[in-house]
């Protein structure tokens, strides 16, 4: 071994026991973070082929690559795994479940077993999905709108339905352990307003997992029951509200969103106090921005059914609440580039996803202002306009903090290095591809174009091959981060504890750090990110 | 860009400039933004780039007064839009008194438009320039949506409800009208054109034929057909409630409840006739569900409608 093995401990999480059964049974809330990681990144890839699958059959106007059936499974499915196995679960499970106790300086999460129990009802879950898909694939759409997915679709509601379902519990279970744990578990001197804010916005969305979730379990019930046994809840022959089916699924599923781009705003915050060796600016104002998001975001569902005979003054009410939800948001974005100025700014990868991050954060969020005035919601909702908001929102928000974070943290998690040329080159790849995939779809949507459509007037080719082509550079930008993340785990050079000259209590131990995190319980007399003198110089 | 790709959406409706002009105030509010947070970003991370390994940055903690001023300066920058988008909605749901009314059908996947006079078309809706079109629309399985991205204007169609939507056509031609709420396979098909026509050619168009009659005309035979006037009698001797003249005035309910009479109150009492009884009769009637079909139901609404004043069928 090479003299820089006196950085790498004997003994840490990862070579703390060989075989199958040591990480099948495993209750370190690190190798969970792995067992994630790995479920995740197929169900992307799952999620992911769909998405080239769309893009190819709408480079041309008529339909012709796959039939209209085919199609609709291919979106419907691209959106159920996406939003249900990717990015709710992605941050949360792999980067919180890894950062969580490390964070507070805790040996594990409160509750070990659940933690692992959570895997394995995710992963049932998920079969149950997958499983529809194999055999014949489901049509709803992943909003499962009735009477459609009730009396109409001929396809795999109920699997597909009960796959969600299970998955949910994972949510709710892992929720409640980092709940507890952040309030139990801190290590002696670590304070609320001392934790990281990364641990502020997982608390924030392990609230809205906790009591949202549950909202969309019995919703889905409510369908199965009445597919099955033709209750009439939502079927308006037999007396139910088709509408009613659309408020308790937006009662759940529009605060997932916010399930989904807190993580990610949590993440932000560490990779723009790292690059810039700065505290956050106003963190209390970031951390209580993150709470209030949770709070408001449980009260504005209604914005997503302005055309859908929502009475006029429900619509007021939600359209004032959706602009009043913005203004967190947008204090975020401010504070990250205030906490800038005057830091010592960091050009390497994890921050080019923070800057990625917050260019397209603020585009999505600007677009969102567009859907909540009600009066040009009319016009651009259910057209490309949204979909082209809410990818910019979900890929360009959740999945570059996703990235970020796991660029920033992966020489803790695996102790070594990956290429940081091949790393920034992909970044680079993943924003222009990014763009050129959904700008033109702003472009599209006001033009007309209604979303989930097979085949569109040839009028609109010209912006819809643009996002072709910008998916297919998007595909490639993914896949290279796999390439080097995997060579890096045998080849990469040894990270050391602090690669980053970062603070923080996940770099204050080895990487990878021990199984049980530290080798003494730290005592914390500092505040997060404490940057009052120069850090050792690091390693890349 | 390739002649032939539009990048901005023909408008053909008072409501499509009201939109268009909220939607540049937009514009203009995000790429303000959008060139702010850039500009400082890049600003930021050429001019403080680190530039020795182990230099960390000034320890400021934040500052007051700015998180007030990007606190309350975008929350009225908000509340702005949010006015403004409340008013254009706010005239997107009051039609005008007059209206040229046209009932619409949605069903998997085709749209059915029935204009009074009685002419019947699918998935093309006539309509003359200059004048407000209001459509009255439900949809016999799932949830559609009707859409014309030319008038800047759509709403669901919902199965069981009637919902409703004006435009006012400033220009002639022909524009798209699309499916816009996903349901099922042929989604993508349930499409079709608006033709906006000079008034003129409209009436020679209106009267070029309608050989089932109006709308109402239909609806009187249906009555008859199915027997309604044995209870329903213009001369208060019969059994259930006197139609005429009751459309769009106030009836109270057994349950004391008052309730103005309109399309979806005739159709709850046709369909659901114990939901709502008049008060001084009892609930005797039997259901029509599963008897009559959207389109009847139209014509049977149209026809009490047509009883107003004057007991004699009118044609607008």
């Amino acid at each position: 071994m090479p003299s820089s093995t006196v950085f790498a401990p004997p003994r840490h999480y990862l070579n703390d026991g060989y075989g199958i059964k040591s990480w099948l049974l495993t209750r370190d809330h690190k190798r969970i973070a792995l067992l994630y990681l790995a479920a995740v990144t197929f169900f992307f890839f799952v999620g992911g082929a769909m998405a080239v699958l769309i893009r190819l059959e709408l480079a041309t106007p008529v339909g012709d690559l796959v039939s209209d059936e085919t199609y609709n499974k291919l979106f419907t499915m691209h959106g159920v795994m996406m939003v249900f196995f990717f990015l709710i679960p992605a941050i949360p499970s792999v980067l919180g479940n890894f950062l969580v106790p490390i964070m507070i300086g805790a040996k594990d999460l409160a509750f070990p077993k659940l933690n692992l129990a959570s895997w394995y009802i995710y992963m049932i879950g998920g079969l149950f999905t997958l499983y529809s898909l194999v055999t014949g694939g489901l049509d709803t759409g992943w909003t499962f709108y009735t009477p459609f997915s009730t009396i109409a679709s001929t396809s795999n509601v109920i699997s597909a339905a009960l796959g969600i379902f299970i998955t949910g519990f994972s949510g709710i279970l892992t929720g409640l352990n980092f709940i507890v744990t952040i309030h139990r578990m801190r290590a002696p001197g670590m304070t609320w307003f001392r934790m990281p804010l990364f641990l502020w916005s997982t608390y924030a969305t392990s609230l809205i997992n906790v009591l949202g979730t549950p909202v969309i379990a019995i919703t889905i019930l409510l369908v199965a029951a009445e597919r099955i046994f033709h209750f009439g809840f939502f079927n308006p022959a037999v007396g139910g509200d088709p509408v009613l089916f659309q408020h308790l699924f937006w009662f759940y599923s529009h605060p997932a969103v916010y399930i989904m781009v807190l993580p990610a705003m949590g993440v932000v915050s560490e990779l723009v106090a790292a690059g810039c060796r700065k505290p956050v600016f106003g963190y209390p104002f970031v951390a209580f921005a993150s709470l209030g998001i949770a709070v408001i975001g449980f009260l504005v569902w209604g914005h997503h059914m302005f055309v859908a005979g929502e009475s006029v003054y429900a619509a007021l009410i939600f359209s004032v609440l959706s602009f009043i939800v913005a203004i967190p948001s947008a204090v975020k974005v401010f504070n990250w580039t205030a906490t800038m100025y005057k830091g010592a700014v960091s050009w390497e990868t994890p921050m080019l996803y923070a800057y990625g991050f917050i260019g397209l954060f603020t585009i999505g969020g600007l677009t969102g202002l567009f859907l909540a005035a009600i009066g040009l919601d009319v016009h651009v909702t259910d057209t490309y306009f949204i979909v082209a908001h809410f990818h910019y929102i979900m890929v360009g928000g959740t999945i570059m903090g996703y990235l970020g974070g796991l660029h920033y943290w992966w020489p803790k998690i695996s102790g070594r290095l990956y290429n940081e040329g091949l790393a920034k080159l992909s970044a680079g790849i993943i924003f222009v591809g990014f763009n050129l995939t959904f700008f033109p779809q702003f472009v599209v949507g006001y033009l007309g174009m209604p979303r989930r459509y097979h085949a569109y007037p040839p009028e609109f080719q010209v912006l819809n091959v643009l996002s072709s082509a910008g998916a297919s550079i998007l595909g490639v930008g993914y896949l290279i981060p796999m390439v080097y993340l995997m060579w890096s785990l045998r080849y990469g050079k040894l990270a050391g504890a602090n690669p980053w000259g970062a603070v923080g209590l996940e770099w204050t131990t080895t990487s990878p750090p021990p199984t049980e995190n530290f080798a003494v319980t730290p005592i914390v007399t500092w505040n997060a990110y404490d940057y009052d003198s120069p850090v050792e110089g690091h390693v890349a | 860009m390739p002649p032939g790709t539009p990048l901005f959406p023909e408008s053909a409706s008072t409501m499509a400039s009201r939109v268009d002009n909220l939607y540049f105030f937009l514009l203009a509010v995000s790429i303000f933004f959008s060139l702010l947070i850039a500009g400082l970003i890049v600003s930021f991370a050429v001019k403080f780039h680190r530039r020795r390994a182990e230099q960390v940055g000034a320890q400021i903690h934040g500052g007051m007064a700015l998180e007030l001023t990007w606190t309350i300066v975008p929350f009225v920058i908000v509340m702005v839009i949010f006015v403004w988008g409340a008013s254009v909605y706010f005239a997107m749901a009051r039609p005008p008194d007059e209206t040229l009314n046209v009932y619409v059908v949605g069903k998997q996947w085709m749209w059915k438009f029935q204009h009074l006079d009685g002419q019947r078309e699918i998935n093309e809706l006539h309509v003359p320039v200059g004048r407000p079109v209001k459509l009255i629309m439900t949809s016999e399985d799932v949830i559609h949506d009707l859409f014309f991205p030319a008038f800047r204007i759509k709403a669901d169609v919902i199965p069981g409800r009637y919902t409703s939507i004006w435009f006012h056509p400033t220009k002639a031609g022909r524009y798209h009208l699309f499916c816009a709420e996903y349901c099922g396979t042929k989604h993508s098909g349930m499409v079709g054109s608006v033709v906006v026509m000079d008034p003129n050619e409209f009436q020679t168009w209106l009267s070029g034929g309608s050989p089932e009659g109006s709308l109402a005309e239909g609806g009187a035979k249906l009555f008859a057909s199915l027997a309604c006037n044995t209870c329903h009698r213009p001369d208060a001797q019969g059994r259930g409630p006197v139609l005429e003249g009751l459309f769009g005035n106030s009836v109270t309910l057994q349950s004391g409840e008052k309730i103005t009479v309109d399309e979806a109150y005739v159709r709850e009492s046709i369909l659901n006739p114990a939901a709502k009884v008049a008060g001084g009769f009892q609930p005797i009637m039997p259901t029509f569900q599963g008897l009559v079909t959207e389109e009847q139901l139209l014509e049977l609404i149209e026809y009490v409608k047509s009883l107003q004043a004057l007991p004699q069928v009118q044609t607008r």
